[in-house]
């Protein structure tokens, strides 16, 4: 009888313990990012700042009760590499959601396959606008949270000759087009373009050619560290030009890494740097140099990687802790998926699936130094939805453009 | 005064093309003409030196001083190499170039780990000058000089000196050298780490006008291998030639068409010298003379 009463109460031990077992079961989030290569620079902190919120969320009890695991590949600034790691997070891995990618040209090469396995990645990195899929929620910020506010600014201040120089690809090539055409649309003159292929370091011609067309400022959409070369020759050459941006300063410190006064006079518009003189973002800053004292800067895209688990976080638990896809866009389509995070608060748009934004103007002076001359409260992330994109009724999967907007029905 | 503007702004943008890729190339050009061993760790020799060189600036040494210790650093990790690695392959020539491939994945690795992914360069000193409506950097001047320099020096050491003498002669019969009283194997980690040397001064004297990350060496390759490649085996009369016809091609291309035109005029070259001149440069002077 004993014996018995042994057997049954193991037995039910077992249970509770297989039980308990269950509601810890780790929520697995693959984690895509470049550690290495020509990117590595901008994104390692990215890498530093999910490890950062997944440590708090644990600590503070996980997500919905359920601790969170990270699954990191380091992704080498390689499109093949990405492709390579998103079939083996959602395969193999099996994770519930997948942060990844810093380029443009990387996020198209593995969009296919989030589609292809129905999953659900964040990319949270400013980019050129326009992904229309439900697959995908984006955190950074897009050309109209950048250009739209940026360009006019510089054309009222320094006049209505623009110079772009950008990268030649995807992010280069529709940045280009948006800068176009608000250059148009405020009555300025392009008096010049140029694209720039990746890993070019030698900028001797494009520096002449652009003293040649005499701009009134120079907006520089150069990406990867082989092309932010370019400064450094500017400066030397005496090219003395205000630049505009949308990717340096809040993404690749170039203000940190170049002698003074090579980035003098960019004017850069970002949802977040460390230099962002709020209580949150300097709360913010505190803990990442408490978990990681080594690191050379907190970009825009370590802020909005951090924003963007804390999302995760609110939706599965106001999903009542289910990670599915469609109970997420449920919640995410009340239109009141906030956060208060280092860069004020935030929110996501149902029609788009993209983040609201607090648009920081940076100049960076001689010294470089880093002021902020205007600060854009609460920019929405208007386009995609105004030019009819609506995820909430249709997932066309696409990623569109000012020349090629959606087909309105 | 705008026709003498684009003369100067022409031959600058020439020179500075020209000087981008006799410096690009004269390392690996030395080793490969030289040795036959194509080094796919060229790119990481160019790293080491400007590293080093940042390195030697930040403990207070004045750029050409440092320029030099980058230089000598990474001729020392060159015969390092050659006798660690390289020597064990002189007669597989395929398998070497998977082992210095092998070592160029281990030094851009190995350094992200160690320095970090960037680190702060040391600007580019010397300021600019002006002509019409243009304004030049006064360093691109000194990367051109040292451009014609290099060679001179090449050209001095490998038919001037006793030991240009005994390396050519290696080259050319290593058996005989050797029954003569040549020590080849030190000849050869000579070379070697004259190559690496090349090299590191490329990467040290290029670093006040480059970003600093670990994988900086292949913006260089490119145009190194296109040189060498268009060049063929012998450094004066191959890389020389060559580097000065891709300068052409490169310069007028990009002032007309932007970068990207450039890069495609860049390979286009090289695509129609190869069909033309299997040899490269050097075989169709030398079938000249024949």
């Amino acid at each position: 009888m004993t014996v018995r009463l042994l057997q049954a109460t193991m037995l039910a031990c077992a249970f509770a313990l297989s039980g308990a077992a269950y509601a810890a079961d780790p929520i697995k989030i693959g984690v895509l990012e470049d550690q290495s290569g020509d990117f590595a620079a901008a994104t390692i902190g990215k890498v530093h700042a999910i490890e950062l919120a997944a440590e708090e969320i644990n600590a503070a009890g996980g997500i919905a009760g359920r601790p969170i695991e990270l699954v990191v590949y380091d992704t080498q600034s390689d499109n093949n590499r990405y492709q390579e790691f998103m079939r083996r997070v959602l395969q193999r891995d099996k994770v519930d959601v997948v942060f990844a990618g810093f380029s443009s040209a990387s996020r198209e090469a593995y969009r296919p396959i989030v589609n292809q396995f129905d999953g659900l990645a964040f990319y949270n990195n400013q980019y050129e606008g326009g992904v229309c899929d439900a697959n995908m929620i984006v955190t950074g910020a897009v050309p109209e949270q950048q250009f739209s506010t940026l360009i006019p600014w510089m054309m009222e201040t320094y006049g209505k000759r623009v110079y772009t120089i950008a990268a030649d690809y995807n992010f280069g090539q529709i940045s280009a087009e948006w800068v176009r055409n608000i250059v148009k649309e405020s009555g300025g003159e392009m008096v010049g373009e140029e694209f720039i292929p990746l890993g070019v370091s030698q900028f001797s011609q494009t520096i002449q050619n652009i003293q040649t067309a005499k701009p009134d400022f120079v907006v520089t959409l150069l990406v990867g560290a082989a092309q932010a070369s370019y400064y450094e020759q500017a400066a030397s050459a005496n090219l003395g030009l205000p630049m505009a941006s949308s990717v340096n300063v809040g993404q690749g410190y170039e203000h940190k890494r170049f002698t003074p006064p090579s980035l003098a006079n960019m004017y850069v518009t970002t949802n977040y740097i460390e230099e962002v003189d709020t209580p949150a973002s300097k709360a913010f800053l505190e803990k990442f140099h408490a978990k990681y004292p080594n690191e050379p800067y907190v970009n825009q895209e370590a802020a909005n990687s951090y924003i963007a688990m804390n999302l995760y976080k609110q939706m599965v638990e106001r999903a009542g802790g289910s990670t599915k896809r469609d109970d997420l866009r449920a919640e995410l389509a009340k239109g009141d998926v906030c956060f208060d995070g280092p860069s004020g608060n935030v929110c996501l748009d149902p029609k788009s699936q993209h983040m609201s934004h607090t648009i920081f103007l940076a100049k960076v002076g001689d010294d470089h130094s880093i002021s902020f001359p205007k600060v854009w409260e609460n920019i929405k992330p208007y386009w995609l939805g105004d030019a009819g994109c609506d995820l909430t009724q249709a997932d066309p999967d696409e990623q569109y453009t000012p020349s090629n907007p959606p087909t309105k029905q | 005064m705008e026709f003498v503007t684009a003369i100067v702004s022409s031959a600058y943008q020439f020179g500075d093309a020209f000087a981008f890729l006799v410096l690009s190339a004269c390392g690996l050009a030395v080793i490969f003409g030289m040795m036959g061993v194509i080094n796919l760790a060229h790119g990481e020799f160019i790293m080491c030196g400007a590293y080093m060189t940042v390195f030697a600036v930040n403990w207070g040494l004045p750029l050409p001083l440092a320029i030099a210790c980058g230089s000598l650093f990474a001729g020392l990790v060159g015969m390092v190499i050659e006798r660690l690695i390289v020597r064990q392959l002189y007669s597989r020539p395929l398998d070497s170039i998977l082992a210095t491939w092998g070592v160029s994945l281990i030094a851009s690795q190995g350094t992200l780990i160690l320095f970090g992914p960037t680190m702060r360069g040391v600007g580019t000193p010397l300021g600019s000058f002006t002509v019409g409506a243009l304004s030049f950097s006064y360093y691109r001047l000194v990367l051109m000089a040292t451009a014609l320099a290099v060679l001179a020096l090449l050209y001095l050491v490998f038919t001037k000196t006793r030991f240009g003498v005994l390396a050519r002669a290696t080259i050319q019969a290593p058996h005989m050298a050797n029954a003569l009283g040549v020590d080849t194997s030190r000849i050869y980690a000579y070379t070697f780490g004259i190559g690496a040397a090349l090299a590191g001064l490329t990467g040290g004297i290029y670093a006040p006008t480059m970003t600093m990350i670990p994988t900086m060496g292949t913006t260089f390759i490119m145009e190194a291998f296109v040189t060498v490649v268009v060049g063929g085996a012998d450094v004066f009369l191959g890389t020389a030639p060559a580097a000065a016809l891709l300068a052409v091609v490169k310069a007028s291309l990009t002032s007309w068409q932007g970068q990207l035109a450039g890069q495609i005029g860049l390979l286009l070259a090289v695509i129609i010298v190869i069909r033309l001149l299997p040899k490269g440069i050097t075989g169709f002077i030398l079938k000249d003379r024949a």
